[in-house]
C-alpha cells in the first residue's frame, strides 16, 4: 500500500525541551493509523509538524510522495491534508452550516470572490449540508456554532474536514472531553468514514483506538517506541511498561 | 443602535447644505463636508480594524498620500479629478502593499507599532518635501477641475460629490464584507489557524484588505485636501490616525456605516465642545469615555 503522508526523522525541541525525537511514521492510503502516548508525549507537536503549523528542526515530511516540510499549512491543506484541533476551532457567529460552507468554499472555484455573497450561496451550502448530514448534524444546520453541545462541536469539525474532500485527515483527540455515549457516536462516525480517506488518529480513549485503528504507533517522551497492528502493539512489552501498563 | 446612529449621521450630512443656507453660515457646510470626508476615512479604516481585526495606527499616512498626490499633481498642472483622484488611490494602494506585507508578519500590539512606524516614516518624508512647503505645508492653487469644469469649486456640489463617494464606499465595504472574501477575512479574525487549515492563505487575504483600505484612505485624503484647500504634514500626524481609530471604535467596529457615524459624531462633538468653552477638550474626553463604556455595556450581553 502507498503512503499518503510520511514523516522521516522528524526532530523538534522547544528551547531545551525535545518534543519530537527522530520520529519516522507513515499513514497509508485508506488506513486509520492511531497515535497514542501519555500526556505531554508530543503528539500534538507531531501533528503540528505534519500540518505545517510547526517547523521541525530536522527531518522531512512528504505528502503523496512530494516533500512539504517547509510548505505552509494552507498549501498542505490544498494538497488534501485536513485536520481537526485538540481544542475545537470553529468560527463563532457563523452557523454550523456556514462553518462547513467555509470549508466547501476553500475547495470551490473562485474561493475569494470579492462581490459574491457568501450567505445563502447554494453552491456552498448544498455540499455543506451533505457533509453535515454525514455526521448526523443536519437538523442543527442553522444553530450558531457557539451554542452547539461539545459533542456536536467535535462532529461539526469532522464535517468541516469532510467538506475539504481530503486525502488524509489528522484528528487530534476527537473524543476529548466527551461522555461515553457521545464518544461512541464519534467512533461510529469515524468507522463509517474509514476508507474514504486516510486518518491519523491521536486519541487517549483505548476502546476507540482498538475499535478503529488498522495500525497503532506509540509515542513516549517524543520518541516512537512501537508501530504495528493493534494486537501486536498491545502485547509489546516496551509499550506495556511505558504506557499501557501504567493505565492498568 | 448602529443603524439609528448611521441614519442620524446621514440626515445631518444631507441637511448640511440646507442648514448653511438657512443660517446664512457657509461654515456649517464646510463642517459637514469635513465630517463626511472623515467618515470616508473611518470607513476605510474600519475595513482593516473591524473586518480583518487588525488595529492599525498608521492610517493617517494614506490620508497624507492622497492629499500630497493632489498637491504634487496640481503643481504639474495635472490636478484634473479624473487623473489626480485615480492616481491618489493608486498611490495609497502602492504604499499599502509593501508596508502591509511587512506589518502582516506580525500581530496585535506589534502590528500596531509597525503601522505606527510606517506612518511616522511617511510623516517625516512629507516634512522633508521642501518644494511642497516642508513642515508648513502648502495651499492648493484651486479646487481640482472635474472633467474640465469648475464644479468642485462649488461648495454644495463638492459636498454632494463627497457624499456620493462616501455612500459608494459604504456600499462597497458592506458588499465586500458579506462576500466570500469577507467571510474568510472575518473568520480569520477569530481563528486564523483554523482558516489556514482549510486551505486559505490568510496573510494574502489580509494584505488584499489592507491594500483596499489604503486605497480608500488615500481617496479620503484627496477629498480632505480639496475640503481644506491646504496640504501639510499635519495630515499624517499619528494623532490623526488615533482619531480615526477612535471614530471606528466609537461607531462600533463591526459595520462600515457605524464607523461613518462615529466619525460624524466625533467631528461634530469636537467642533461643538471646543466652540463652547476652553474646557471643551476635557468634556470631549469624558464624552468618549462615556461612549466607550456605553458600547461595552451594549455589547456585553450579546456574547
Ligand atoms: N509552543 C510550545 N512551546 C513550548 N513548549 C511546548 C509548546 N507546545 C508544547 N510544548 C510542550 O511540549 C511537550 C509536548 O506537548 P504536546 O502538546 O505535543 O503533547 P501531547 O502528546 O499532545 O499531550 P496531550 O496528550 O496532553 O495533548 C509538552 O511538555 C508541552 O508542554
Ligand atoms: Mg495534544
Amino acid at each position: 500500500m502507498s503512503d499518503i503522508l510520511a514523516a522521516a526523522g522528524l526532530t523538534k525541541a522547544f528551547g531545551g525541551l525535545p518534543v519530537t525525537r527522530n520520529v519516522s511514521l507513515a499513514v497509508r492510503a485508506g488506513e486509520i493509523h492511531a497515535l497514542i502516548g501519555p500526556n505531554g508525549a508530543g503528539k500534538s507537536s507531531l501533528i503540528g509538524q505534519l500540518a505545517g503549523t510547526l517547523t521541525p528542526d530536522a527531518g522531512r515530511v512528504t505528502l503523496d510522495g512530494a516533500e512539504v516540510t517547509h510548505l505552509p499549512p494552507h498549501l498542505r491543506a490544498r494538497r488534501g491534508l485536513a485536520r481537526t484541533f485538540q481544542v475545537s476551532a470553529l468560527i463563532g457567529g457563523l452557523s454550523a452550516l456556514e462553518n462547513v460552507a467555509l470549508a466547501v468554499q476553500a475547495r470551490a472555484p473562485r474561493p475569494l470572490a470579492p462581490f459574491r455573497r457568501a450567505a445563502g450561496d447554494a453552491a456552498l451550502e448544498q455540499p455543506a449540508l451533505a457533509a453535515l448530514a454525514a455526521v448526523g448534524l443536519a437538523e442543527r444546520a442553522a444553530a450558531p456554532a457557539e451554542v452547539l453541545a461539545h459533542g456536536e462541536r467535535r462532529a461539526l469539525e469532522i464535517a468541516c474536514a469532510l467538506a475539504l474532500q481530503p486525502r488524509c485527515v489528522l484528528l487530534d483527540e476527537p473524543l476529548a472531553g466527551m461522555g461515553h455515549a457521545e464518544g461512541r457516536a464519534i467512533v461510529g462516525l469515524l468507522g463509517g468514514l474509514k476508507g474514504r480517506f486516510a486518518m491519523l488518529l491521536v486519541e487517549h480513549d483505548m476502546e476507540a483506538v482498538f475499535a478503529l485503528a488498522d495500525r497503532v504507533s506509540v509515542l513516549v517522551e517524543g520518541r516512537l517506541i512501537a508501530t504495528g497492528p493493534p494486537e501486536a502493539v498491545r502485547a509489546d512489552p516496551a509499550v506495556r511498561a511505558a504506557y499501557l501498563g501504567e493505565a492498568g | 443602535m448602529t443603524r439609528l446612529a448611521a441614519a442620524l449621521a446621514a440626515a445631518l450630512l444631507l441637511a448640511a447644505p440646507l442648514a448653511a443656507w438657512a443660517a446664512g453660515n457657509a461654515y456649517l457646510l464646510a463642517l459637514g463636508t469635513r465630517a463626511a470626508v472623515f467618515a470616508l476615512a473611518a470607513v476605510s479604516l474600519q475595513f482593516v480594524v473591524g473586518f480583518a481585526g487588525l488595529v492599525s495606527l498608521g492610517h493617517a499616512a494614506f490620508l497624507g498620500i492622497g492629499a500630497y498626490a493632489l498637491l504634487m499633481l496640481g503643481g504639474a498642472g495635472l490636478d484634473e479629478t479624473l487623473v489626480s483622484l485615480p492616481v491618489a488611490v493608486l498611490a495609497g494602494a502602492l504604499f499599502a502593499w509593501p508596508t502591509g506585507w511587512v506589518a502582516l508578519r506580525t500581530r496585535g500590539v506589534t502590528f500596531l507599532m509597525i503601522t505606527l512606524a510606517f506612518g511616522q516614516m511617511a510623516y517625516f518624508v512629507a516634512e522633508a518635501l521642501a518644494d511642497y512647503g516642508g513642515d508648513d505645508g502648502m495651499p492648493l492653487d484651486r479646487a481640482p477641475p472635474l472633467a474640465g469644469t469648475a464644479l468642485l469649486a462649488q461648495p454644495v456640489a463638492f459636498h454632494l460629490f463627497v457624499l456620493l463617494l462616501l455612500a459608494a464606499a459604504i456600499a462597497a465595504a458592506r458588499l465586500l464584507g458579506a462576500s466570500r472574501f469577507g467571510r474568510v477575512l472575518r473568520a480569520a479574525r477569530q481563528d486564523a489557524g483554523r482558516v489556514a487549515a482549510l486551505g486559505f492563505d490568510v496573510t494574502r487575504v489580509r494584505l488584499i484588505a489592507y491594500v483596499a483600505a489604503g486605497a480608500a484612505g488615500a481617496l479620503a485624503g484627496w477629498l480632505l485636501a480639496v475640503t481644506t484647500g491646504f496640504v501639510s504634514p499635519a495630515l499624517l500626524d499619528w494623532r490623526v490616525a488615533g482619531q480615526l481609530l477612535v471614530m471606528v471604535i466609537l461607531g462600533g467596529v463591526a459595520a462600515p456605516e457605524g464607523a461613518a457615524a462615529g466619525a460624524v459624531g466625533l467631528v461634530l462633538a469636537e467642533e461643538a465642545l471646543s466652540a463652547a468653552s476652553e474646557h471643551g477638550r476635557i468634556a470631549l474626553g469624558a464624552l468618549l469615555l462615556g461612549a466607550a463604556l456605553l458600547r461595552l455595556r451594549l455589547r456585553a450581553p450579546a456574547r
